[in-house]
């Protein structure tokens, strides 16, 4: 049977993968006997493929656990993760196409899988999907000196503190090292020029197949949805079957005890595209949720900022031609354009557009929010005129409520989960006895806490902060006007305000620096910060980001200006 | 007790260091350059930012302390049970490791929680001590204290007996200091124990019936004290209870000189940190026993030296003026003096008439002037404010005329008839025709030129 046969029960020709490498079919749901040895993909098309035949798993090591290969546990996160976004409403092809074939094609390139293993290498072939392998040959164990040397110099991983003390006890048992066949392998095997997978990384495999599916989901989004667990990542050995043991060097590989982090995800994803050899992905157009343009809209909403200002956002993408689709698409391995981060682009766009209306000197904007009230006041006819004092009461009224509330639930998170890790079995009495005093401990003083029960799983919401029409109160901004700060000119709205401020005159160099432009708080007004720090909230990500694309942005829109006459101040007039 | 992750885990640390050092030795003296941190070699990044386990951790500490401080209880045992989970992670390389930090905080919040018991707390204080060996006896005395102030004497005589024979290797060795403290409030507990036996047998004696069982018992209790608090109090240290608890009981079988060496040592011995109470105790003891007056004043003199505000110093100062040596007299006036330098002391008539006595006897006596006038040069800036403002004067005369009159005696001499104190209580008084004030009054008059000698106005100032 091939992959174009007829379906035996509906006869359609729509084959999917299960977990089990069987091919099932997508319309009827029958799963057929065989499992796939026929590699479905679109972009693997290397002669180098091998077809690795079904053999029996070595079942049954001494613990009862079964033998099984670091990557396969990553497949199985992969899994859980495509999983959990599907049923966010990510698009079904997102888990058996895309992801599936960019792991695939990384287990390829890291010749971990579908290659002529090179001899001398110890490299395990094994199929994706049954994870079965003929290859016997235990890896050499390493030497607890390795181990340690190598536990310093990683700074990639998750470190245990644990770790360096359990090198002791694992020296005196070299035989216990990982649960899975080459965690120890995999650990010290020094691969500058490949990319070793690790579990901030199963991340950036995620948002790498949104952005080839062009989802509307930015990477800010996918992290939240990490941190509040609709997305497997802490724990996620948990979901291991049973028979998958899980000790030793595998607790470094697979514990996870920090929440991941933007620029971390962002690179690797960049790297990772880049070392798989994928082509231009699909384009960003101005109907794609990941436009400026679209995106500015949302956050407009979730600032509770006028629409009006949208008007405002699209000129200045369109000035400064971040629009377009070759500025937006993602192109593996370009190194000659700085690659776009949707969400902070979108943010910092707005922020420039503020800062072209309002100015946030601390003074103009205050200057502008009186007469705006003085003429609210005076007339109630037409929309009402955009106070910013007003928005500024409201809006730090509820981020205050929302930050506290977010640090509240930093400090409650609870990082472990039922299973318990240990290192060895030699611990594992000890580990198991001091859970159940924590167990203990936690029973008693939570009958002694005010709310007995933890804190609900938010629903997912692309919105953090939401603003309606509806409400009375005159907490929502939406529908207010800009006339107070606008003028005509010749036919055209213009901004009243003649100034600008640049945060910066000159651009540090991101490659030796690190940084396009460095952020202290107390350097820049207040108001400035103030819509900075909405913004981090928003995206939860650190103000100084928000802040270097600003700049970009602003010396993108000042561009000729500067090249003429480097002013500080700089009039602008569109 | 064989789960002590901690300890072990820590011992293992150490030796590991320990042979990594002796490997070093042997070898060239090695150029060792330290780890640089992270952000020096790194672009600052996120990771300062990033939250982890620790970091999580140290916020939700945080919350717990600003919740105690506030006396949220419930919020700060809400908080803990998430704390707790560090519990996990706990391998002591911090000062103050999280298992400590849990007992200590969790002590706490079930002593002040509405809704704890002493159920709760005794199943708490298991789980500690099964905790970390380390602390195995702090935890016990914590948990005897708590036992004690809930009025559970035996329940803690017997958490005492078994934490005395608690055995577990060298850490027996290590808690030495705890372990001594054990003892000793187990034979404070013998003490008290002993001490009800006494009074039963004081009422019975009375009655003419005398229990030999009860008296045996007694003196049961009095060795298992004595043997515990001799103990304790030979180390350096404030034992302020042993110590009198232990006087007490040689007091009472009559070992006189077993009891003042005690309090001889407790007071005199430099090993030991300055502590008041020692010479208050040692003063009460020779007192009793009618001991000289020169060893009643030696012992005084240093409580003078050491706290001059003592209530005491009253005592000392109406014995000191009764000698008839002249260098005690000045120590006298000295002391009093001091004791009206504190603020406690403002309204005390007792310590006023002392003072007003001996500066009248000294100004009658027309001997000594120039006592006052050392003690006054330099109290003259502040006394005048601080003692006799005129709104004081108003007050005192109000509330305590007695106060009043001594201490216009006082103002009227070292300050002169025209100062505000003196004019206004003299003033009300005669208006009242009281009979003392005009006398006062005369007196003041009189001796006005003693004023001026003492704030040397006066050019006829002579040295006696």
């Amino acid at each position: 049977r091939d992959f174009n046969e007829r379906c035996a029960q509906c006869s359609e020709v729509n084959w999917g993968l299960t977990d089990g490498g069987r091919l099932y079919c997508r319309s009827c749901h029958n799963v057929t006997e065989r499992t796939t040895d026929v590699v479905n993909s679109d972009f693997v098309c290397n002669s180098r493929i091998q077809t690795i035949s079904k053999g029996l798993k070595k079942q049954e090591k001494t613990d009862g656990g079964c033998e099984w290969y670091v990557c396969e546990g990553f497949q199985l996160v992969l899994k859980k993760q495509a999983e959990a976004l599907e049923a966010l409403g990510v698009c079904p092809q997102m888990k058996d196409e895309v992801l599936c074939n960019f792991w695939r094609r990384y287990l390829q390139k890291t010749k971990q899988a579908y290659c002529n293993t090179s001899a001398g290498e110890t490299v395990k072939a094994l199929s994706v999907c049954d994870s079965s392998t003929d290859v016997d040959s235990e890896p050499e164990t390493p030497s607890p000196l390795q181990l340690l040397s190598l536990s310093e110099s990683e700074g990639d991983l998750q470190t245990d503190s644990s770790f360096a003390s359990s090198i002791s006890k694992v020296s005196e048992s070299t035989s216990v090292c990982s649960g899975s066949v080459d965690g120890s392998l995999y650990l010290m095997k020094n691969r500058k020029e490949k990319l070793r997978m690790t579990m901030p990384m199963t991340l950036s495999f995620c948002y790498m197949a949104l952005l080839w599916l062009r989802e509307p989901m930015t990477l800010s989004d996918l992290l939240r949805f990490v941190v509040e667990g609709h997305i497997p990542y802490l724990n996620v050995f948990q979901h291991f079957p049973e028979k998958m043991k899980l000790y030793g060097l595998d607790l470094k590989i697979f514990r996870v005890e920090s929440w991941p982090v933007y620029e971390e995800v962002y690179n690797k994803m960049l790297e990772l595209a880049a070392f798989l050899d994928l082509p231009r992905f699909p384009d960003i157009t101005d109907s794609c949720f990941l436009h400026p343009d679209m995106l500015c809209m949302k956050y407009l909403m979730e600032a509770n900022l006028p629409d009006e200002l949208h008007n405002w956002t699209c000129r200045v993408v369109k000035k400064i031609r971040i629009g377009e689709a070759d500025f937006l698409t993602l192109v593996p391995g370009n190194k000659s354009t700085r690659n776009v981060k949707y969400d902070v682009l979108a943010a910092a766009v707005i922020v420039v557009v503020l800062k072209l209306l309002f100015l946030l000197d601390d003074h103009y904007e205050w200057l502008l929010s009186d007469f705006a009230e003085e003429r609210n006041k005076n007339n109630k006819e037409g929309g009402p005129y955009f106070e910013f004092k007003k928005w500024y009461k409201v809006i730090k009224c509820s981020l205050d409520v929302k930050q506290k509330k977010l640090d509240e639930e930093r400090a409650k998170y609870l990082w472990r989960c039922e299973k318990v890790l240990f290192y060895s079995d030699k611990q594992k009495s000890k580990v198991l006895k001091r859970r159940q005093t924590a167990v203990n401990l936690q029973n008693q003083f939570g009958k002694l806490s005010g709310s007995v029960l933890p804190a609900e799983k938010p629903n997912p919401s692309s919105f953090q902060l939401s603003w309606s029409e509806e409400n009375t109160d005159g907490s929502c901004f939406h529908g207010h006007s800009l006339k107070g700060v606008l003028q005509e000119k010749h036919g055209l709205l213009t901004v009243k305000n003649p100034d600008y401020w640049l945060c910066t005159v000159k651009l540090c160099n991101e490659k030796t620096c690190g940084h396009l432009a460095h952020y202290r708080e107390v350097d820049f007004p207040q108001s400035y910060h103030f819509v900075i720090q909405l913004f981090s909230f928003l995206l939860r990500i650190q103000p100084s980001y928000i802040h270097d694309e600003v700049c970009v942005v602003e010396h993108k829109l000042f561009n000729k200006k500067l090249c003429k006459k480097p002013k500080y101040n700089t009039g602008l007039r569109k | 007790m064989d789960g002590f992750l901690e300890e072990e885990e820590e011992e293992a640390a150490v030796a590991a260091t320990k042979k990594k050092a002796a490997v070093g030795s042997a070898l060239l003296p090695a150029l060792h350059l330290p780890f640089l941190p992270p952000h020096l070699y790194q672009p600052a990044s996120s990771h300062e930012y990033k939250l982890n386990f620790k970091k999580s951790k140290e916020m939700c500490l945080s919350y717990i302390q600003d919740a105690m401080l506030q006396k949220q209880w419930k919020k700060a045992a809400e908080f803990l049970t998430f704390y707790i989970e560090s519990l996990e992670k706990d391998f002591s390389t911090e000062y103050v490791s999280p298992s400590e930090m849990i007992w200590r905080i969790g002590t706490e919040i079930l002593c002040h929680h509405s809704r704890s018991s002493m159920k709760e707390f005794n199943s708490f204080t298991e789980q500690m001590k099964s905790l970390g060996v380390k602390r195995y006896l702090k935890v016990c005395l914590e948990h005897t204290f708590h036992l004690l102030c809930n009025g559970l004497i035996d329940e803690a005589y017997q958490n005492l007996s078994l934490s005395e024979s608690w055995r577990f290797g060298e850490q027996t060795v290590i808690q030495d200091k705890e372990m001594k403290l054990i003892k000793a409030y187990k034979g404070l507990l013998d003490y008290y124990n002993w001490s009800k036996q006494k009074n039963i047998l004081l009422e019975h004696g009375q009655d003419g019936f005398e229990d030999l069982s009860v008296e045996q018992e007694m003196h049961s209790y009095f060795r298992k004290a004595a043997v515990n608090l001799k103990e304790i109090i030979k180390i350096p240290g404030v034992w302020d209870l042993f110590v009198k608890c232990y006087v007490d009981l040689l007091e009472f079988y009559g070992d006189h000189n077993e009891a003042r060496q005690v309090l001889n040592e407790y007071a005199y011995n430099s090993k030991f940190p300055a502590n008041p109470n020692a010479h208050v105790y040692l003063y009460q003891f020779l007192k009793r026993h009618g001991e000289s007056k020169k060893s009643l004043v030696s012992a005084l003199k240093i409580l003078h030296e050491v706290v001059p505000s003592h209530e005491l110093m009253i005592d000392f100062n109406i014995m000191l003026q009764k000698s008839k040596k002249r260098k005690r007299r000045r120590l006298g006036l000295e002391v009093i003096f001091a004791v009206l330098d504190y603020a406690g002391w403002k309204e005390n008539v007792k310590a006023w008439s002392c003072l007003a006595k001996q500066v009248k006897q000294i100004v009658i006596s027309e001997k000594h002037l120039d006592w006052i006038q050392q003690e006054w040069n330099s109290r003259k800036d502040w006394w005048p404010a601080f003692h006799f403002s005129r709104y004081s004067a108003k007050r005192n005369w109000q509330e305590n005329e007695s106060l009043s009159y001594e201490k216009a005696l006082v103002a009227g001499i070292l300050l002169g008839k025209g100062c505000k104190y003196f004019k206004y209580v003299s003033h009300q008084g005669c208006k009242a025709q009281v009979k003392r004030f005009r006398i006062l009054k005369k007196f003041v008059n009189k001796h006005n030129p003693v004023y001026l000698r003492i704030s040397g106005l006066s050019d006829c100032s002579v040295q006696p």
